[in-house]
């Protein structure tokens, strides 16, 4: 039906299913193994829910050195393995294939050491994002990166992700605020790098293993930089009658010396599907910004007033500012609820692609004119600040044909993204989703280099291989690695 | 493409390489593959005087200059590695921008001439005293183009904040002084300059009661931008738009309000910390000088060791980086140095410079597998990053 091709497993490691199961069952205890298909089932996807595919067995193990046992026992077996978090991937990142092993870190869920005075904190990677922050609330503190799915989404998934969130514009992803990785390797090598301290010498292996989408290590604990939390923050709606000049003030406010800690934006039919679901007060307009600037009650003024000043010379149809919590939260309200909203107009891919600032007018409306040709409807809602898009597609999956008919306007807007200067994916990464359009960012020469680091990581090519890479890129070392010893 | 000597400020040697495009550059590398030919590779060679190893060509990026696009609205530049630092400073300038992480010009501490160029401050990662704040060089990278082992040129990232398609190499290539490409264009972000700044001066103190306050002003929402000590003062620097500025020095006064203050604005801050960040206070001494990571509640206990050894030191990043200078060995300052890492960054009296802390044994060996990955024949800088362990695993 669906126009992502997985490889055709492995019948051979299909058929020795119970040999597997046993050398996993005689080295862990049983109660963190699953292998009745009822029950694998539960791990057929994540939140690209399209593609599915129930995995040959799961692990959920408890310590660093259960997945490290996992992941030793299916390295000598020669079984590929899915590392999972919580499965809130929008890309695929976490779907399994017939003849994996899926090992899920969701239960390594400690808190192990908190120091506010050296700023960090280091958990087990099981943890939620926002229990992170729950955890340092009563020392004032938090972790910055907040994806909109920090309620689910777990801090192995952020890393493999490098995940974002709305307020990245001023304290960047995950890259910039993690500080170091205890991780376990395919062979079942547990390594460690990095730690507190705010620099280190030798190569920067911990970059390269944030974002890398559980291809070259199963990350089990992490240290994190933590801040002092900001005094007040306080959002501001602004409304304008063109997406266009709504992109333009976005570009000005940024370029002004103002930073603000997010800007949002939201075209007028995700604001109207916002207010039937919501009902959040939004104006009835083209384009809204929402704003949020941080300080004390003077910075806020402050700052709001030169955000006004610069808004009012693209005529806003509306500037509206809060003067306590209840309004702030009525702001944030359609912004947070978008996802949900547009979930009741149907089914819908949400893209995830970046584009120079500049370049937002042009794009958004390239992306309308595309919508028509492909006779669909989409929706956009994203941080406008750094140029991360999320236009959504919305489709009738019951339609035959309107999936792939989604997926083939959703490549247009990735190509678009990449021909304006920008690149397929801002935060969500490439899974299995964009895996086929890398060639349209990357020269071959650019795709093979990766691919040779995942060589010297993974010379078997076991930790999540049909990701990222385009199959038939990836196919010879796959199949180099299928026959290494 | 050859360039005379001098033109390096190289005291010895043969030939340097001056390719003046990239793909010259990535001719001479396929060369140097094929032939298995080692180089040493410099930017303007500010730091050329570090390493010197037989055999080795120099090659210089310092011809592969010019600033590719500047787009102030975006906050985003790209220049070629050879494009010299200071070209880069001032075209930010006229923009009221800046590069945030403030990197260090390393030309009075080292004695050496030379123009630090851009692709030099990037393959070092140089970070200045607002890296406790905004982060280091390798977090405003946001894309590379780059030369590797085989002579292939390769990009990476872009020119976009948010890129997470494929994997970062411009972070590992950051800070990995040459050891796995040559550079040939880096991305960069690029912040607007703070409105107005302000220096808190705390006077007569000891490194205990400076990390105190360091850790105190750290905690608190007032974004300090530096938090740096020398000679018995600590600094605390505050940035950012006029009101915000005034605000946030009231507050602080506030907090320490039962110590001495005395403040310094604007121009005199500036210079101030272009002082502390270029490490001034060692460039009137030889001795050798070592950059020491620590967690900063460990800083006095290090310093205390360290002082044993004779010598000076500053702290920066609130504590989290001591610069050592003194005539301690080796064994001695990493002895002392306890759980902290440290590098030497101005050799002195002892040989070589330059020299890493070890790295750990599973680490080690993945350095070395990404060495062999970017340069399997071996011709980049040898012997110079993560020369003591990974070399022998290599
Ligand atoms: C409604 C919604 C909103 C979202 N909003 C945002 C947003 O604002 N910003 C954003 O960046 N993302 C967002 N996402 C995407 C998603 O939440 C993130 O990618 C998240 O980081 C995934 O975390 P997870 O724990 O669910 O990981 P999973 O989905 O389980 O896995 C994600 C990837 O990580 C790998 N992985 C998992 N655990 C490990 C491990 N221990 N070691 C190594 N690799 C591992 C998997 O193999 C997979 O490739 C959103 C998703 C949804 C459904």
């Amino acid at each position: 039906m669906s126009m992502i091709a997985m490889p055709i497993p492995d019948e051979g490691i299909i058929a020795r299913k119970s040999e597997i199961v046993a050398a996993l069952a005689a080295a862990l205890p049983a109660e963190i193994i699953i292998s009745d298909p009822e029950e694998t089932r539960a791990y057929e996807c994540d939140a690209l829910t399209a593609y599915r595919c129930p995995p040959l067995a799961v692990v959920l193990p408890r310590t660093t050195e259960e997945v490290a046992t996992a992941m030793r026992i299916c390295h000598g077996l020669r079984v590929p393995v899915i590392p999972r978090g919580a499965g809130t991937s929008l890309a695929g990142g976490a779907l399994p294939t017939a003849d994996s092993v899926v090992i899920g870190t969701m239960r390594l869920r400690e808190f192990l050491e908190i120091d506010t005075a050296n700023r960090f904190i280091r958990v087990q990677t099981g943890v939620t994002n926002l229990s992170v922050s729950a955890e340092l609330e009563a020392e004032g503190f938090f972790y910055a990166p907040d994806p909109s799915s920090q309620l689910a989404c777990t801090i192995a998934g952020n890393i493999a992700m490098n995940s974002g969130g709305a307020h990245c514009l001023k304290y960047g992803v995950t890259i910039n605020n993690l500080l170091g990785v205890r991780m376990v390797l395919s062979t079942g090598e547990i390594v460690e790098l990095g730690g507190p301290l705010l620099g280190a010498s030798g190569l920067d292996i911990l970059a390269l293993i944030c974002g890398s989408e559980g291809q070259l290590a199963i990350v089990t604990e992490a240290t994190l930089r933590i801040l002092p939390k900001p005094e007040g923050a306080r959002p501001i709606l602004i409304g304008f009658d063109s997406a266009e000049i709504a992109g333009e003030c976005v570009a000005q406010i940024i370029r002004s010396g103002v930073l603000p800690v997010a800007i949002e934006y939201m075209d007028e039919m995700c604001v109207r599907a916002v207010e039937a679901f919501a009902k959040a007060g939004y104006p009835n307009c083209a384009a809204v910004l929402i704003v949020e600037v941080e300080g004390s009650e003077a910075e806020i003024d402050d700052q709001t007033q030169r955000i006004r000043a610069i808004a009012a010379e693209f005529d806003p149809v509306e500037f509206r500012t809060s003067s306590n919590a209840a309004e702030s939260l009525a702001i944030w309200k359609g912004r947070k609820s978008a996802f949900g909203a547009m979930g009741r107009l149907g089914d819908y891919l949400c893209l995830d692609g970046t584009v120079p600032v500049s370049m937002l007018p042009y794009t958004l409306k390239r992306i309308g004119e595309l919508a028509k040709d492909y006779n669909l409807e989409v929706a956009n809602v994203f941080h406008a600040g750094d140029g991360n898009m999320h236009p959504l597609i919305l489709f009738n999956a019951n339609r035959p044909g309107e999936l792939e008919r989604a997926e083939a306007l959703g490549n247009d807007i990735l190509r678009l993204c990449v021909d304006v200067g920008g690149c397929l994916s801002g935060e969500h990464g490439v899974g299995v989703e964009k895996r086929d359009l890398m060639a349209t960012q990357f020269a071959p020469d650019d795709m093979a280099i990766q691919m040779e680091i995942k060589d010297a990581f993974d010379p078997e090519w076991l930790l999540n291989p049909a990701k990222v890479f385009p199959l038939d890129v990836s196919r010879p070392h796959r199949e180099r690695g299928a026959r290494c010893d | 493409m050859r360039l005379n000597e001098t033109d390096v400020n190289r005291s010895q040697g043969a030939d340097v390489l001056a390719p003046r495009d990239e793909s010259e550059l990535a001719a001479i590398i396929a060369e140097s593959h094929a032939s298995a030919r080692p180089l040493r590779i410099v930017g303007g060679g500010t730091r050329v005087k570090m390493v010197e190893t037989e055999h080795s060509r120099l090659l210089t990026t310092r011809q592969l200059s010019g600033i590719v696009t500047y787009e102030p609205g975006e906050l985003t530049l790209i220049a070629r590695a050879g494009t010299p630092v200071e070209e880069i400073e001032q075209m930010l300038a006229a923009e009221r921008q800046t590069l945030a992480f403030e990197p260090m010009d390393h030309r009075s501490l080292l004695a050496s001439k030379g123009t630090p160029t851009i692709g030099g401050v990037v393959s070092a990662n140089v970070s200045g005293p607002r890296r406790v704040q905004v982060g280091a060089c390798r977090d405003h990278l946001l894309g590379i183009r780059f030369v590797d082992g085989r002579g292939r040129i390769i990009k990476n990232g872009g020119r976009v904040m948010k890129n997470v398609t494929g994997l970062n190499l411009g972070k590992l290539l950051c800070g990995a002084y040459g050891a796995l490409g040559v550079l040939t264009e880096v991305a960069l972000k690029t912040l607007p300059m703070a409105e107005s700044e302000q220096t808190l001066i705390f006077g007569g103190i000891s490194v205990a009661e400076a990390v105190e306050i360091f850790l105190a002003g750290l905690s608190t929402p007032f974004e300090i931008s530096g938090a740096a000590f020398h000679g018995g003062s600590a600094w605390l620097r505050i940035e950012g738009l006029s009101h915000q500025v005034e605000y946030r020095r009231e507050r602080l006064t506030a907090l320490f309000r039962h110590r001495t203050i005395d403040i310094c604005k604007d121009e005199k801050s500036k210079a101030l910390w272009r002082s502390l960040r270029d490490l001034r206070h060692f460039s009137d001494t030889t001795d050798a000088v070592w950059r020491i990571f620590v967690k900063p509640t460990d800083a006095p206990a290090v310093v205390t060791a360290l002082q044993t050894l004779g010598g000076q030191v500053s702290l920066d990043w609130g504590g989290g980086l001591i610069w050592y200078c003194g005539i301690g060995d080796a064994v001695s300052v990493r002895k002392a140095a306890g759980s902290g890492q440290a590098t030497l960054v101005r050799g002195g009296a002892l040989c070589g410079d330059l020299i890493f802390a070890p790295e750990r044994k599973g680490v080690a060996e993945l350095s070395a597998a990404l060495r062999r990955t970017f340069d399997p024949a071996r011709i980049f800088n040898v012997g110079l990053m993560g020369s003591l362990d990974a070399d022998k695993v290599y």
